[in-house]
């Protein structure tokens, strides 16, 4: 049995007892009685403010009320049928920033009505009925074909499926999901959540899944754009930037926090799961606060985030931050690397450039320090990897990113797009999730000529 | 300081707070913790004669409650004590001898038949109690043999009962009223009639719960059926608040003494009965929900209100409310009130807009230049006073009187002097204004 303190790269450092409980959910669920109470501090708004702020624009006063009068399934069914996912984005949703931010008694106290809880509540209660309250319409004889199994092809499949359509879910791995089930902290998406959801979205019926079918490798967009009447793509973003400094393919140590994440999210024991005594992640997003929480809840001694700006410009919420550090993460800030240390083929430290911002400019300002590390996380940012999408069918970019109208249309007739993949997202669940009912939407009114 | 003493018909407690017949005043062991706790006196759970009654061993209580289980009405369909008589009885003169600066009333419903009450009157009498007080009230179970509320709908009963009692015994009588009538008056008209000393009011109001949709019965459900209990708590205290008012101010019973009963929860409603007339008040649901201890923050609430006040007995502000309560024909209506909006407690939540806008005069802006914003507009507010009552944040929204400029509304002045319907041009049995 290792320690926090176990030199190197190590797994087992903690008792089966320890991961249990710091793998729970981070947010207990309310229980009846706790839905009921907040569920009366909402004001049932005019034009409420916490709709507007929702990507999804769920009616947030009509669930809630539908809650506080005792018909949970009802809240639930008015949730899903703008959000399919309101379960996960009940979890993974930055709230602070979103809804709960725009409640209004937010800014009258800065205690907002707990949206998230609550709709987490509803759909809970829905899952466990193990009800779909949605049902087909008579089919259209329309096929469509959806490459990309995340949140965003998941909700443009549920709506197609919902007015009719035949869809096929093309998707590159074994398992739907997308980052549901390889990239949200283990802590948001307890008990298998992710692929519950999977089961219940596709209970609809009407969704024919391909697995193992990955565009550019075993797929053609041509060709489905061919055999389908409209191709809908959700593909999210498979690469990940480089820090562009020597010994980050070599030396080992140096990982990608995306696909470390992924791997814990699959792994069946997290004892199994080595991670090291310190550990430094570089970059600010939520990746970085996700990687760094979780290693410091695997065992790590010491948990670093460097990010070559101040605090308030992190890409990761205010919230975000404040969890990193009361989980015992530090945070550093104005610091960017400048080469990786290492020994015997291990990294054994990163040396960073003190940074400053002059003249709206972020410059060297002169100092440097090296902060020793058996493990370095890059967080500092996915991309979009356009493979297959050239070719005949090239899609128009924008910023590397596939480039689409305000229906989600791309540059291409009968093909749509939607997620982490389009230029101009927010790069959050529930945008997908928006994304993919629009062009649902979108993609019905063109093939119904409604 | 003030002084809380309370004499009523000469029945003198520490303080106003009695606690009603019904279960907290059941049995010695009962009354005795409530002394402990501080109440200035009881009214005795009502004794009947004959065998014992029986209460049904299913549940007996139903409720509402608000959002984090506040209770907010009770119900129940317990019927009188379902103890002896005898052991009722030694209990009370045992408290009493026990406690003697509180008040002991005694509460009594048997058959109508004057034999039935002298004979419980001289039985009463023997426990050196400090008066009675006649049970018309309870709307379920006894009302269908005859007793309660089947005495209390009949003033002509109710006036030969208590000259019977005021007859057979020195004791002060209390007549307590049923509020299951249409207008409180002739009930309490005849209790004075009858020589009743005073009358307490209200007891339970008849009402069903709620049904429980699963066994397709009124709940609280007794073996697969139910039946109708008295509803009691904060509900009821403004229907008991309004029937205080209404004997007070009815030329018969103007002066009758009045133990006011429903929904006394808080000092405030404590001080609401006596400032409309009551000589004190009576708490059975407050008592039952949360214990005997509540007593303690009604009598510091009504010390400190009375201190501020300048009031040194609840004689000084008993009654004063009372010469307020008009007819609604006689209000002024050329007094005027805007809703006015304070816009740095706003928070925006547009449910003034929202009710003004669907239920009442269209009388609030949602957007203001392009922005969320929420003003009243004076051309077509007519101060009814709902948006504030709806509005969640307290005193964001107040109704300001109107008394210089003209009424963008009515074209009218703002400021003329006093005029109502009873000299309205609009009213076709108008007397010419003095
Ligand atoms: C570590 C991490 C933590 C995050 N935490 C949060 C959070 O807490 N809250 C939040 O709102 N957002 C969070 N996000 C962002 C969120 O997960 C994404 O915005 C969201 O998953 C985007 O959905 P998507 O469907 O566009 O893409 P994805 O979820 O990436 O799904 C794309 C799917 O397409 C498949 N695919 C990829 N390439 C191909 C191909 N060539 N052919 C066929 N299939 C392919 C993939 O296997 C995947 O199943 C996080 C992201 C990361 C990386
Ligand atoms: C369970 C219960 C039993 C009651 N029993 C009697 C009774 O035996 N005699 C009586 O005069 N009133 C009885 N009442 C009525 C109360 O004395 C009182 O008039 C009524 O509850 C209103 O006061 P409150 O709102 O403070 O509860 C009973 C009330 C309750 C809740
Ligand atoms: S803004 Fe807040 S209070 Fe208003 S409806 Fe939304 S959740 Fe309820
Ligand atoms: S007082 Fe009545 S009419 Fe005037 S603004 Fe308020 S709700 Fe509308
Ligand atoms: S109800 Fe009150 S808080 Fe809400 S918008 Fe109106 S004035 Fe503002």
């Amino acid at each position: 049995m290792g320690s926090t303190r176990a030199e190197g790269i190590q797994a087992g450092r903690l008792t089966p007892a320890d991961y249990d409980a710091n793998f729970s959910d981070i947010h207990a669920p309310l229980s009846r009685h706790e839905a009921f109470v907040e569920s009366e501090r909402c004001y049932f708004c005019h034009d409420a403010p916490c709709q507007t702020a929702c990507p999804t624009s769920i009616d947030i006063p009509l669930f809630i009320r539908e809650i506080a009068s005792g018909n949970d399934l009802g809240a639930a069914e008015t949730i899903l049928s703008a959000n399919i996912l309101g379960g996960m984005c009940a979890r993974v949703c930055p709230t602070e920033t979103l809804c709960e931010e725009a409640c209004v008694r937010e800014h009258a106290e800065g205690k907002p009505v707990k949206i998230g809880l609550l709709q987490r509540h509803a759909t809970d209660r829905l899952m466990e009925s193990g009800k779909q309250p949605f049902k087909r319409v008579t089919s259209t004889g329309k096929k469509v074909a959806v490459v990309g199994g995340g949140p965003a092809g998941l909700s443009c499949a549920h709506k197609l499926a919902e007015l009719g359509h035949e869809v096929t879910i093309y998707e590159a791995k074994e398992k739907l999901g997308g980052l549901n089930e390889f990239g949200i902290a283990a802590y948001k998406a307890t008990e298998n959540f992710a692929q519950r959801e999977v089961d219940f979205i596709l209970s609809i019926g009407g969704i024919t899944v391909k697995a193992g079918h990955a565009l550019g490798h075993n797929l053609d967009i041509a060709k489905l754009r061919q055999s389908y009447d409209a191709v809908f793509v959700g593909t999210g973003l498979a690469g990940v930037n480089k820090l562009g400094l020597s010994g980050e393919d070599t030396l080992s140590g140096v990982v990608d926090a995306v696909k470390y994440i992924a791997e814990l999210r699959q792994a069946k024991d997290l004892s199994k799961l080595p991670v090291g005594r310190n550990v430094v992640v570089i970059g600010g997003g939520m990746t970085a606060v996700d990687v760094a929480v979780q290693s410091k809840k695997l065992g790590a001694e010491s948990v670093t985030i460097v990010y070559r700006r101040g605090q308030d410009e992190m890409k990761a919420s205010a919230y975000e931050q404040h969890l990193a550090q009361t989980s015992g993460v530090t945070i550093r800030t104005f610091a960017q690397p400048v080469s990786l240390v290492g020994a015997n083929g291990k990294v054994t430290g990163v040396t960073f450039d003190e940074t400053e911002v002059k003249g709206g400019k972020l410059t060297a300002s002169g100092g440097q320090y090296t902060l020793p590390a058996d493990m370095v996380f890059t967080a500092i940012g996915q991309i979009f990897v356009p493979d297959g999408l050239n070719g005949a069918d090239a899609l128009a970019l924008e910023n590397g990113r596939i480039m689409v109208d305000a229906e989600r249309r791309t540059s291409v007739k009968h093909i749509w797009a939607g997620g982490d993949c389009i230029a101009g997202g927010q790069d959050l669940t529930v945008a997908a999730v928006e994304d993919g009912k629009q062009a649902a939407l979108s993609i019905h009114h063109t093939l119904m000529g409604a | 300081m003030a002084d809380l003493r309370n004499n009523f018909l000469g029945i003198k407690s520490p303080n106003p707070f009695w606690l009603a017949s019904a279960p907290p005043t059941d049995r010695l062991v009962n009354v005795t913790r409530a002394f402990k706790a501080g109440w200035g006196g009881v009214v005795w759970k009502t004794l009947g004669d004959g065998d014992p009654i029986v209460n049904v061993s299913g549940p007996r209580y139903g409720a509402i409650h608000g959002s984090d289980r506040r209770l907010i009405g009770l119900n129940n369909i317990e019927l009188i004590t379902d103890r002896p008589l005898e052991i009722n009885l030694q209990e009370i003169k045992q408290v009493k001898r026990d406690w003697p600066d509180r008040a002991m009333v005694v509460s009594l419903m048997v058959p109508c038949e004057e034999p039935n009450w002298k004979a419980i009157l001289k039985r009463v009498e023997e426990t050196e109690c400090d008066g009675v007080e006649l049970n018309f009230g309870c709307p379920h179970g006894m009302s269908e043999r005859g007793m309660g509320a089947a005495v209390g709908q009949v003033p002509e009963y109710i006036e030969m009962v208590a000259r019977w009692c005021k007859t057979h015994t020195n004791m002060p009588v209390i007549v307590k009223l049923t509020p299951n009538i249409t207008d409180i008056r002739f009930p309490a008209r005849a209790a004075k009639k009858g020589g009743a000393d005073a009358v307490s009011l209200i007891n339970t109001i008849s009402s069903i719960m709620s049904v429980d949709l699963d066994q397709m019965s009124p709940w609280p459900v007794v073996d697969g059926q139910g039946t109708h209990g008295g509803y009691c708590g904060p509900a009821v205290k403004p229907i008991a608040l309004n029937m205080v008012a209404e004997i007070g101010r009815d030329a018969e019973t103007r002066g009758l003494p009045i133990s006011a009963i429903g929904g006394v929860t808080t000092w405030k409603d404590a001080a609401d009965f006596i400032a409309m007339g009551a000589g004190n008040v009576q708490v059975c649901t407050a008592a039952m929900t949360y214990g005997f201890k509540i007593v303690e923050e009604m009598i510091s609430g009504l010390s400190k209100f009375m201190d501020e006040k300048g009031y040194q007995t609840t004689e000084d502000f008993r009654g004063l409310a009372l010469p307020k309560v008009t007819d609604w024909q006689y209000l002024n209506l050329n007094y005027v009130v805007k809703a006015s909006i304070d816009q740095d407690l706003c928070i925006s939540c547009g449910r003034c807009h929202q009710v003004c806008e669907d239920t009442s005069h269209q009388a609030i802006t949602n957007m203001v230049d392009g922005k969320r914003k929420f003003v009243v507009k004076d051309e077509e507010c007519v101060g009814c006073n709902l948006c504030a009552i709806t509005c969640p944040v307290q005193d964001c929204i107040t109704m300001v009187p109107q008394t210089k400029g003209t009424d963008p509304r009515t074209g009218f002045e703002y400021g003329r002097s006093y005029a109502n319907w009873t000299t309205h041009p609009n009213n076709p049995g108008a007397k010419a204004a003095e």
